[in-house]
């Protein structure tokens, strides 16, 4: 839209933040699916089983919600520069330093 | 046992303390100290109003009767907060970028300002409160009920409603005393929100602890729970797969909708960073409240007498163990959840009764009868606020007697929740999709509103109390297709599900038709545009294309609304960027719009726009604008900002310029003015004092006459004295060679000595002063004679030169951090725009007064004795009459000498 130019190639730590942002974004669906699933199971098994999956399941939700959190936090600063291909030369050289390394 | 009065004691403590909390949060706000106030786990603890006593109290009855479904009302905004990245970061950064006060004024503006939009949300927003706001003043009695049951001693607590009364009652004061402190522009309440966190620790905490208790004390442990979940597990607790997939989605739907959570969540968020912990610790925080819940219920069925409120099984089980203390935990749980969320209803419900409904109805009747008139808008803004929460409680109190209590509790809360959820179509149509329009949103919210009043609501009272059992049967005039559970036939879904599903479906589609078959206008397309990609274009689009204001007229408005200090520092900064001296930045485009975003952030933005638009005669949006913003993808963005950038230096630099050529020119006219000026002022005595030094010179003069040349003479002479004087007293000052005598001096003593000896300028004048004694008890180290020179001169010009009769003299004073500012105020027609610029100059007198003597070197010399006082003198215009703004530093600079 009205962003202008985007760079075509982002450096790796661009590139991974994008795809931790897409996991953010679908990770809803995921959640649905696993949170769904002991509804139609059948037959439908005995509440406590329901409910340990139920609770399993949220707890697992909430501990890969976190982890994802905890890369995109700094994200939402970093997020506008990101888009610009200064940020990207800075990247570059860690990755060559990674690159060697 | 606890004894019914010690229950209330303690619960008058705890209530007493949740105020200390709030008024302590206030004063470290006050103060700044907002690190921790405004941290996210502060935030997420916030969020936490989503668990009222429906929540508390309620979810254990609904698991009882429909074992794991309860668990969906937690599940739906889990989902949502995991996927924040979608959609709650784009509505956080709208509602800071816009200055949105509610989730009325998010639609509202994001429509194109159109106040009808913001009319509709807060009415449903309304109708749906009252009986959620009744549910939790239910639940609060019912549990005290449950105590006085309990209780050795029989009360008569028959009157439920007395209770409910005194409830509501207080917590309108609590919500008045700490919700409408004022009118923040970002509407946030540091008390309020650190009263809810530590609400929301507190029923936590209740919660676990009666959970540890029934896992661990009656039960043995979490293995042998679940065997008797196993063994309770009845017919009712089948799951059905529709039934808890819509479950899940009304309540991530409420989690966005819901007027309390939206405030909460955008208008009260500081930070966007703190989304991504509340992301998972709020989702996590609503799992441990729901760990128990079917323990509790399990316990509960097994050991309470068959036909016990399963409601009330988290007070009553401990209590029938005989643990008093914990029972009393429980009750503080469940009235934490109930008061929590009825506060923040009512902030919430009042701010957007207040801007969407009473705010403009005032515009317009004050238009009506002409003029744009002064007074101060905040007051009658703060006044109404504290209205509409008094009247949101009545509401919630109202339907609490209307429906006498009893349904079960969960119940309200569903129905409560479909309503909410009306709002959701055009909420996420407006945040991702540009074609929505203001249309599609009418209808649809509307239509969607509509149905869910027939099919749920209305039924919702019970067989023929509102909808007769032959209409519910039968359908109205017999129509089968349009019976209220059984919409066109569709009557094999529960009646929630019913509801919901015929709701927001013909919501949607309304919408989308409403929306793709009309046209919007310039603002709408404008808003939606600066909605939907929030994050390429920042804070919005401008809204106005020229302006035709006044500057001055914009400011006395401003100051209204947001508050004298506030507005002036606005205006004052906005002036410094165009680079003008000042408290008048010229009303350009891009002003205007952080202007009306900043009055937005009190008022709301239909409001905001509708004021604005009022003084700047209308003309927002030209297609020119629309086609400039538009142009998207035409031109490189870079290049245009690069000569947007460039351009805008260079009007800068010739706006000042331009000013300065003006000063000069003026300048240069008023000296040759002064020239001849001077030798006027001197000739004149001196021609006199001549003329009569003659006449002395004859010998056969009378005594009396020969005295009363002399005396002439005299006169004349000081005259001329004193003109050299001020010449001498400006040539110092302007060089810094004055010496300062610097001493501690009340302002009160020094306004009260001005006073007196500006007495003698036209003594024949009666002058009103308008003080606030209080305010003067400001003590100052600084060289009082000169600073007394400066006050004399200022009354002294508004006894000789203010129009007005009588003439009114407001003095105001006030401490600015390390300076203290006073402002000298008249009545009168102040000064003209065009001179204003001027009037500290040398030598500058307005217009042509000749009976007033003076040569024009008064405020010049004010103006240097404040430089050289370390403070300034500044003309502060759109006051209703010339005034004059004094800053004195309290203590003196230190100087260099």
């Amino acid at each position: 839209m009205a962003r202008g130019p985007r760079p075509v190639f982002l450096a790796r730590r661009s590139y991974r933040r994008r795809r931790i942002m897409d996991a953010s974004r679908l990770l809803p669906v995921l959640g649905t699916l696993v949170l769904l699933l002991p509804v139609l199971w059948t037959p439908q098994p005995g509440p406590a089983t329901a409910a340990v999956w139920l609770f399993g399941g949220w707890a697992g939700l909430i501990a890969v919600t976190a982890g994802l959190a905890r890369h995109l936090a700094p994200a939402i600063e970093a997020e506008e520069e990101a888009l610009t291909p200064a940020d990207d030369g800075a990247d570059d050289g860690a990755n060559n330093r990674s690159g060697r390394g | 046992m606890m004894p019914f009065n010690i229950l209330l004691a303690v619960c008058l403590v705890y209530v007493i303390a949740l105020f200390c909390v709030a008024f302590l949060a206030e004063r470290r706000a006050a103060r700044g100290q907002l690190r921790f106030l405004r941290g996210p786990w502060v935030y997420t603890l916030s969020l936490s109003i989503y668990c009222t006593a429906w929540t508390f109290f309620g979810a254990v009855g609904y698991a009882a009767r429909s074992g794991l479904e309860f668990a969906t009302i937690y599940l739906g905004p889990t989902l949502v907060f995991i996927g924040w990245w979608g959609i709650l970061r784009k509505l956080v950064r709208i509602g800071r970028a816009h200055r949105v006060t509610s989730i009325a004024d998010l639609i509202s503006a994001r429509y194109g300002k159109s106040n009808g939009l913001g009319v509709i949300v807060t009415l449903i927003s309304v109708i749906v409160a009252a009986p959620y706001i009744s549910l939790q003043l239910q639940s609060v009695t019912l549990s005290f009920a449950t105590f006085a049951a309990q209780g050795p001693e029989t009360l008569d607590l028959s009157d439920h409603g007395g209770m409910a009364l005194w409830l509501a009652a207080g917590l309108a004061v609590f919500t008045i005393l700490f919700g409408t402190r004022n009118l923040d522009a970002n509407e946030r309440h540091h008390g309020v929100v650190m009263a809810i966190a530590v609400e929301a620790v507190v029923k936590l905490a209740a919660l676990l602890a009666v959970g540890v208790f029934v896992t661990w004390g009656l039960a043995e442990g979490p293995m042998d729970i679940l065997t008797r979940i196993e063994a309770q597990a009845s017919t009712g607790w089948t799951l059905v797969p529709s039934r808890f997939a819509g479950m899940t989605f009304v309540a991530a739907a409420a989690v966005l909708t819901l007027p309390r959570m939206f405030q909460v969540l955008v208008v009260e968020n500081a930070d966007e960073r703190h989304l991504a912990t509340a992301s998972w610790a709020f989702p996590a925080y609503l799992l441990l409240m729901s760990l128990f819940v079917l323990p509790i219920a399990v316990i509960g069925l097994e050991r309470m007498p068959a036909g016990a409120n399963p409601d009330l099984f988290v007070l009553t089980l401990p209590l029938q163990e005989g643990h008093g203390k914990l029972a009393l935990l429980a009750f503080l749980g469940g009235f934490s959840s109930a008061t929590s969320m009825v506060i923040v209803a009512a902030i919430a419900l009042s701010t957007m009764m207040s801007n969407h409904i009473f705010a403009p109805a005032w515009l317009a009747l004050r238009r009506r009868r002409g003029g744009a008139g002064s007074g101060d808008l905040r007051s009658m803004v703060l006044i109404s606020r504290r209205l509409c929460i008094a009247a949101v409680l009545a509401l919630g109190y109202g339907y609490y007697r209307f429906s006498g209590g009893g349904e079960a509790l969960a119940q309200v809360g569903l129905i409560a929740f479909v309503g909410a959820a009306q709002v959701l179509p055009a909420l996420l149509g407006g945040l991702f999709w540009r074609g929505a329009t203001r249309v599609g949103a009418t209808l649809g919210m509307v239509t969607g509103f509509g149905i869910w009043f027939y099919t749920l609501f209305l039924p919702s009272f019970g067989g023929g109390a509102v909808l007769s059992a032959d209409l519910m049967m039968q359908g109205p005039w017999g129509i089968m297709a349009l019976r209220p559970h059984a919409l066109f036939g569709l009557s094999g879904l529960d009646p929630l599900l019913h509801a919901l599903v015929w709701s927001l479906t013909i919501n949607a589609v309304v919408f989308f038709l409403g929306s793709g078959l009309s046209f919007p206008d310039p603002m709408e397309r404008l808003q939606g545009m600066a909605f939907v990609n929030v994050y390429d274009l920042g804070p919005g689009a401008k809204g106005w294309a020229r302006g035709q204001a006044e500057a001055e007229d914009l400011l006395s408005m401003a100051q209204r609304i947001l508050g004298a200090g506030a507005a002036q520092q606005f205006f004052q900064l906005e002036a410094a960027r165009q680079g003008k001296p000042g408290f008048l930045p010229d009303p350009t485009p891009g002003f205007l719009t952080a202007l009306e975003r900043e009055l937005a952030g009190s008022v709301g933005a239909a409001t905001a726009h509708a004021m604005i638009a009022q003084l700047t005669g209308g003309a927002s949006v030209t297609v020119q604008d629309l086609i400039a913003v538009a142009g998207e993808a035409a031109e490189s963005k870079e290049h245009a900002a690069q000569i947007e950038a460039k351009s805008e230096e260079l009007a800068r630099a010739a706006r000042a310029l331009r000013a300065a050529n003006e000063k000069l020119t003026e300048l240069a006219r008023q000296k040759d003015t002064f020239l001849g000026q001077i030798s006027h002022e001197l000739r004149t005595p001196m021609t006199s004092i001549r003329a009569f030094s003659e006449i002395l010179t004859e010998p056969d003069l009378p005594g009396p006459a020969r005295a009363q040349y002399a005396g002439i003479i005299h006169e004349e002479s000081r005259r001329l004295t004193r003109l050299l004087d001020d010449l001498l007293d400006l040539g110092m000052l302007e060089n810094g060679k004055v010496r300062l005598s610097v001493a501690p001096v009340l302002v009160r003593d020094l306004i009260r000595r001005a006073i007196e000896a500006a007495a003698h300028t036209r003594p024949e004048r009666v002058l009103r002063y308008d003080r606030d004694v209080n305010a003067e008890d400001v003590i100052l180290t600084t060289d009082a004679d000169r600073l007394l020179q400066v006050f004399i001169n200022l009354i002294s010009n508004a006894r000789k030169y203010c129009t007005a009769d009588p003439v009114v003299l407001r003095i105001q004073v006030r401490r600015d951090g390390d300076r203290v500012v006073i402002d000298v105020i008249d009545n009168g027609a102040g000064i003209p725009r065009r001179a204003q610029a001027l009037v500290f100059e040398k030598f500058a007198r307005l217009g042509e007064t000749p009976e007033i003597s003076g040569v024009g070197l008064g405020l010049a010399i004010c103006r240097e004795i404040m430089i050289n006082l370390g403070g300034s003198i500044e003309y502060l215009p759109g006051q209703g009459g010339a005034g004059f703004r004094v800053t004195v530093p309290v203590e003196p600079p230190v100087s260099e000498a």
